[in-house]
């Protein structure tokens, strides 16, 4: 009797973090439910508890970034010092934004360009949202400091994205019709409506990897959605990592308490 | 031990003996927490009210820290949560604390509101206790709400937008109730301003009844699964060591899953569109509140009437402030009520069944499923709950808590 209660005790707890969590994934599928496909699963080298960012494809990924995204996409919450993070050191990070300006005012408060510093932002495409939108037919491309986590299954989606394109010639008649697509439009698998303001943004060897690797499309994306990821949860290794203490320490507790309760309780049964 | 409930402790260390001489407060801690007579048969549905506590000061910890690095202004509101998970020391972890806080806080409240219903606490002579409970989870739910308001995301807007204009349903003054929550015409700075306020101060309202509901408790002591009284010493242990240990443990293992979502997926129970900063002019597709609030946003779309779906909404927690009337059985718990504790369960389903709906936008099967449910809302508690104490036949009671422990002991 005491056990099935405690087993239905926990069993209940289950049942509401299920329901929990039941809620939160239909609240979910109901985004993804129109007509787009639903973007493959991939294994990213962050996945599960333990996983970590691949240094070297982040590193990439800021090359992709840096060369392709940053004409149109700002990355406004990180700081190059931040690059640091990804395995380069001080001087390497100061010759990789050399070339960069940024905007500042001097000291007789003029606007004046100047070369990025370590402490400095990420240089912004644009002065303000307005500009980006006037450039970009009346939609400023989105910032993407949090994109990874601003989709549902990010790095899936923007992996999909951003290799989804199918140009004008392959779409069926009938994909025409329904999505009333003209030459001039973008068509996305993965974009909700299809119609996409993005040009195909990636190629095969749109960049050249300083690491010799073969840049075609998908390496590219892959190694974008890894930098992107990293940017958008800097501290993921550091949580999993104090994650692994706390949960090793809480059942070390939980057994001690558990055999003290024992104790306690041994004349009372 | 138990027997010395009443008299008042004498105490060795001279500062302590001084200071409760003139403020006994040891003497309220020794005797509401140690010596305090507790039903002896407790199982684990019995912690959850130490669990809800734990979640309370660990919301209103990690709430505190967060409050010193928030900028409450709708241009940096996004940016400064995102600078606390960045570049704050350990402020991520003080956000996934706090964020996940809100979830596990309900889940714990979630179980221990089951446990006074299917245990029937909150019969004679706990009503009150029972209605603080009530206002404690109405409470929560304003604070959350708000809560969810400050990251200041696409659903943070939005999902202020749906609720606040749910009070111009109300005729006549229904609009310059909406105007005056907003502290304008739409949505905006006033209205995220009011909410951190509001947001912050609510808490500390929440400690303060939650204060009462414990006095309240300790009137009469707890209820137990087997909802008759204790009879004498036999039937109680005294509150430590037996069940400050016993809480110990179950809110060891309720942390334990806790961490699990802070750390390992922090944003499982959250929505993706939260980490898109808010815009006016792009409405999300389908707008929809956190997870706890989903049986009660299904309720409030289930009637297809603006005012009578708000009515509705309140309605459904309103039912539970006369709870204690509309049970017209005797006996407390379901232990005894072999009719009413199936439809305990049919409850528990009903509401799941409601949130599921809410998660799904208002089309198809699951507008009659969401109305059905509602409907069986209501009945249940209208309904059956009265008619079923009348005509129920109990199982015959247990002279005594020590006697049915000791006959399962064997």
């Amino acid at each position: 009797m005491r056990k099935t209660i405690v087993t239905g005790a926990i069993a209940l707890a289950a049942l509401a973090a299920l329901a929990a969590g039941a809620f939160a994934v239909a609240a979910e599928s109901v985004t993804a439910a129109e007509s787009e496909q639903k973007p493959p699963h991939r294994h990213w080298h962050f996945e599960g508890p333990f996983g970590t960012y691949d240094r070297a494809a982040a590193q990439r990924g800021y090359q992709v970034y840096q060369t392709v995204c940053a004409a149109c996409h700002s990355l406004s919450l990180l700081a190059y010092r931040n690059l640091m993070e990804l395995g380069l050191t001080e001087n390497q990070v100061k010759d990789l934004i050399k070339d960069i300006q940024v905007p500042d005012l001097n000291d007789d408060g003029q606007p004046v360009e100047r070369p990025a510093r370590l402490s400095d932002r990420f240089r912004k495409p644009f002065p303000n949202v307005a500009a980006a939108a006037a450039a970009n037919n009346g939609k400023a491309p989105p910032d993407l400091s949090v994109i990874v986590k601003a989709r549902e299954e990010g790095p899936d989606y923007i992996h999909a994205l951003l290799t989804g394109y199918v140009p004008f010639e392959k779409l069926t008649p009938a994909q025409v019709k329904e999505f009333a697509v003209t030459k001039d439009d973008n068509f996305n698998k993965y974009f909700p409506g299809h119609k996409i303001g993005m040009p195909p943004p990636l190629a095969d060897d749109k960049v050249t990897y300083v690491d010799g690797t073969k840049a075609t499309t998908d390496q590219e994306a892959s190694d974008v959605v890894e930098f992107l990821a990293w940017a958008s949860e800097p501290h993921m290794e550091d949580r999993k990592r104090t994650g692994v203490r706390v949960i090793l320490f809480l059942l070390a507790m939980a057994g001690l308490m558990f055999a003290v309760k024992r104790a306690v309780w041994a004349d009372k049964h | 031990m138990a027997s010395s409930h009443g008299t008042p402790p004498v105490f060795n260390n001279k500062v302590i003996a001084w200071i409760d001489h003139r403020l006994p407060i040891f003497s309220y801690i020794e005797k509401e927490y140690h010596t305090f007579p507790t039903p002896r048969n407790f199982n684990y549905f019995w912690n959850f009210g130490a669990i809800a506590t734990v979640m309370l000061v660990l919301m209103i910890a990690t709430g505190v820290v967060l409050a010193t690095n928030y900028t409450p202004h709708t241009t940096m509101a996004f940016d400064s949560v995102e600078r606390i998970m960045r570049d704050v020391p350990s402020g991520w972890l003080m956000r996934y604390l706090h964020m996940n806080g809100a979830s596990f806080f309900f889940i714990a409240v979630y179980i221990h509101i089951f446990r006074g219903m299917y245990y029937g606490s909150y019969k004679a002579p706990r009503e009150l206790l029972w209605i603080l409970g009530v206002i404690i989870f109405l409470l929560m739910m304003a604070t959350a709400f708000m809560g969810y308001v400050l990251p200041w995301g696409q659903m943070s807007f939005w999902g202020a937008t749906v609720i606040t204009n749910l009070f111009s349903a109300i005729p006549v003054v229904g609009q310059s109730i909406v105007d005056w929550l907003w502290g304008g015409f739409a949505v905006d700075n006033p209205t995220l301003n009011r909410f951190y306020a509001l947001h912050y101060l609510l808490p500390f309202v929440l400690v303060a009844v939650v204060a009462l509901h414990v006095v309240a408790l300790h009137v009469h002591g707890s209820n137990n699964p087997l909802g008759i009284d204790p009879k004498g010493p036999q039937d109680t242990v005294p509150f430590h060591p037996y069940y400050t240990m016993k809480d110990g443990f179950g809110v060891t293992v309720f942390l334990i899953v806790y961490a699990a979502f802070v750390f390992f997926i922090p944003n499982y129970l959250g929505d993706a569109a939260n980490y898109i900063e808010a815009n006016p002019l792009v409405t999300p597709t389908h707008i929809v509140p956190e997870w706890y609030f989903l049986p009660y946003y299904a309720i409030l779309r289930a009637i297809p009437d603006k005012l009578g779906g708000v009515l509705a909404m309140f309605g459904a927690i309103a039912v539970l402030f006369v709870l204690p009337w509309l049970d017209t059985s005797r006996v407390r718990s379901c232990s005894f009520r072999p009719i009413y504790k199936w439809f305990m369960f049919v409850l528990v389903i009903d509401v799941v069944v409601l949130g599921i709906c809410g998660a799904n936008p208002p089309e198809g099967w699951y507008v009659p499923i969401a109305q059905l449910a509602t409907v069986y809302y209501f009945f249940h508690f209208l309904i059956l709950l009265p008619v079923l104490g009348k005509i129920e036949r109990p199982l015959p009671l247990p002279p005594s808590i020590a006697d049915a422990v000791l006959k399962k002991a064997g």
